[in-house]
């Protein structure tokens, strides 16, 4: 008689696995779920990506092929155990994974686990910056755009987020250098810091790797200031790139939120244009950008590989590029892993926080 | 163009000049909308036409470093016999920008056109038949989705062709880097669509009467599931443009001496730029932000002006486009964020 009972249904439906979507579900199963499904992604693209790479053959012949002579060639494979079956190189990859080994790079026979601390703050940082400036840049732009809808700001605004979109980075990023650094000279070219800089931050006890959180906390000022003045540019040139993005989305929610009944309601009872805009028709837009946020978090990280190119910025997207010019692919495959791991468990974090702002997004 | 057709197809009661999804397009249109479409429009043209017609224009080779005066000067600024100036390697840069929006042009057709095929075919198996097979697909179009587009694209053209190679060997990889990043994309589209769809009852009377799955499927779900196609290939287009040149930037292009690439050129502008000479570099970036812009401008009005609720009217566009979330937009953002939140919320 189950059906009579209109108990708390998370109870319920946790005493039955088999059925597929609870109704009610509680927070606490949603998570967990959600969290399970981290390991198949991951998983799934750690497999592709190990099969693709070796489609083309072994690491060793695509670092060293040609430049050394075919007797040695096979003996350092066989040492490196790269001429075993392709399974068992595989599952010997994935128990490395597991343990954070992720090998030694090729070209320069460095533990890839080492490299990737190493220049994953560096990624980091530029990324918290870029992101910072899209959202001070896309947000109140895109209320505006949403207020004036279809008059002259609405207009200069959407086309430049179409600018924002269709501009790639590198580029943008070659236009701010050429203006602010060759030829008004404000801002240094390339870079995170000057070397004097960087050799008094990497003396420091456990550097974070993060340079202005390394100058803050060790109160010096004119590192701090050098370091803000490397950022500069990297962070707009990434940061426009996802600007342009949450304008457009900000702009099309508040629009959809200002015609609802409650908005009208607030209007008639005389609350200002630009309250209306900044308080009550804005919350509500704001869920989906915590959704599209996630997704912003990859076309970030692909930006940043080629941000980090452009400004020299020694992060991982810059390592990669280089490995990638080196052909060492054992390094190429660590970064591509852990990329794959940050995507995952952002994607897990952002679908938490909608769930818990959104009760409707719940299983 | 094949989607052009595809359309026209699906709509045999006007004549034909008035059902080309552009055209039908522009007859709805006013105002702003239209003069973004028809700024769309002439900046596509522009692109395509230098791309054709590539050879009559470029007044050098790609790869000419000499003419019958002798060899081109290096980094001689924009001016006299060199339009837009000359490289370190002394390529002409005019030359180059043209000859790049020839071998862009190429990729975008070859990749879109597989992704199309691959995804549509995979999107409808897995839409309607359901079961793991559908499961399994999911799942790894998910994870490929996630990926940032990028990396699965540099994957992608170190398998083919580790790393660099010639003209069409080095079109067709980077075609099928971009493909692999794309077939998530309409796999997912067409499969939502499909599924929608399989409940209509008309679908359940071709059933009734017999109509093979083959057919149901190519028929009936396959004509009504495609008809945002030619909006996800405008979009498309343009990012193909923007993952050719990103692939191209990190040197994954194709060599200088088989193509022009604009990513490449710009690769190697780059160490320019702190010297002052600035046309290497600028001259091909616009190249990329205009093609890429025209076509996003194009796919836009297209989104807009098939949705009555975002079409533009004389008067009543009040309240028009309300309770619309993400879906109305406008865009790259939206259109590439919806999928999400619809499987995050399923």
């Amino acid at each position: 008689m189950t059906t009579l009972i209109e108990a708390p249904p998370s109870d319920a439906d946790g005493l039955m696995p088999t059925k597929k979507k609870s109704s009610g579900g509680g927070l606490g199963q949603y998570i967990l779920i959600r969290f399970l499904l981290i390991f198949p992604t991951i998983l799934i693209l750690v497999t592709l990506v190990f099969f693709l790479m070796r489609i083309t053959g072994d690491p060793i012949t695509a670092a060293l092929g040609g430049r050394l002579p075919p007797e040695q060639l096979a003996e350092r494979i066989h040492s490196a155990g790269y001429d075993r079956p392709i399974f068992v190189q595989y599952f010997e990859y994935l128990g490395q994974l597991i343990t954070g080994n992720f090998g030694t790079t090729l070209s320069d026979n460095r533990q890839v686990s080492e490299m990737l601390t190493t220049y994953g703050a560096a990624t980091l940082e530029l990324s918290i910056n870029a992101l910072l400036v899209a959202l001070v840049v896309g947000i109140p732009l895109g209320m505006v755009a949403a207020h004036r809808r279809d008059k002259a700001p609405d207009a200069v605004l959407r086309i430049f987020a179409i600018l924002c979109y269709a501009t790639p980075v590198f580029f943008a990023g070659m236009l701010l250098k050429l203006t602010f650094s060759v030829w008004l000279g404000w801002l240094p070219v390339a870079g995170r810091a000057k070397t004097s800089t960087e050799l008094a931050l990497t003396a420091l006890s456990a550097p974070t790797g993060i340079y202005w959180l390394d100058s803050l906390r060790s109160g010096n000022m004119a590192a701090l200031g050098d370091v803000t003045a490397h950022a500069v540019l990297p962070a707009v040139a990434l940061g426009l790139l996802t600007a342009g993005i949450f304008l457009r989305l900000v702009r099309t929610n508040v629009i959809g939120t200002l015609g609802k009944d409650y908005v009208e309601a607030g209007r008639s009872r005389g609350v200002s244009e630009y309250r209306l805009v900044t308080k009550h028709a804005y919350k509500p837009a704001l869920i989906p950008i915590i959704t599209v946020m996630g997704l912003q978090i990859a076309v970030m990280l692909g930006g940043a590989v080629l941000t980090e190119t452009t400004f020299e910025w020694k992060g991982l997207g810059f390592q990669l590029a280089t490995y990638l010019t080196a052909r060492d692919f054992v390094a190429v495959q660590g970064i591509v892993v852990l990329l794959a791991v940050i995507v995952a468990v952002t994607n897990f974090i952002v679908d938490i926080v909608a769930a818990l702002i959104d009760p409707r997004v719940r299983y | 163009m094949s989607t052009e057709s595809t359309i026209a197809a699906e709509n045999r009661r006007e004549p034909w000049f008035r059902r080309l999804p552009v055209v039908s397009h522009f007859n709805k249109s006013v105002g702003l909308q239209r003069g973004m479409l028809v700024t769309g429009l002439i900046l596509t043209a522009i692109f395509l036409l230098t791309a054709v017609f590539a050879p009559l224009i470029a007044p050098y080779g790609f790869a000419q470093i000499s003419d019958a005066d002798g060899g081109f000067p290096a980094q001689q600024a924009p001016g006299g016999k060199h339009l837009l100036g000359t490289t370190v390697g002394g390529y002409d840069v005019f030359s180059r920008v043209v000859w790049g929006a020839q071998t862009a042009a190429m990729v975008i057709v070859v990749a879109v056109i597989m992704s199309i095929f691959i995804g549509v075919i995979l999107g409808l198996v897995s839409g309607y038949i359901g079961g793991w097979l559908d499961r399994i697909l999911v799942v790894i179009a998910d994870a490929v989705y996630a990926f940032p587009s990028l990396l699965v694209a540099i994957v992608m053209a170190i398998v083919i062709s580790g790393g660099r190679s010639s003209l069409w060997g080095g079109i067709l990889a980077a075609a099928i880097s971009i493909t692999v990043v794309f077939i998530p994309q309409y796999f997912r589209v067409i499969r939502a669509e499909t599924i929608r769809l399989k409940a209509e009852p008309f679908v359940e009377s071709a059933k009734v009467v017999g109509a093979s799955n083959v057919r149901i499927m190519t028929r009936h779900i396959y004509r009504n599931a495609t008809r945002t196609l030619p909006l996800i290939f405008t979009l498309n287009a343009s990012e193909a443009i923007l993952t050719l040149a990103g692939l191209g930037f990190l040197g994954f292009g194709i060599e200088p001496t088989s193509a022009a690439e604009w990513g490449f050129d710009l690769n190697k502008a780059l160490s320019d730029t702190t010297s002052g000479i600035w046309w290497t570099g600028v001259f091909p970036g616009l190249a990329i932000v205009l093609t890429v812009v025209g076509l996003t401008l194009v796919g836009e009005s297209i989104n807009d002006l098939n949705d009555p609720r975002l079409r533009g009217r004389k008067k009543a566009s009040g309240k028009a486009g309300t309770n619309i979330a993400g879906s109305n937009a406008a865009g790259p953002g939206p259109a590439t964020a919806a999928p999400t939140a619809e499987v995050s919320t399923s």
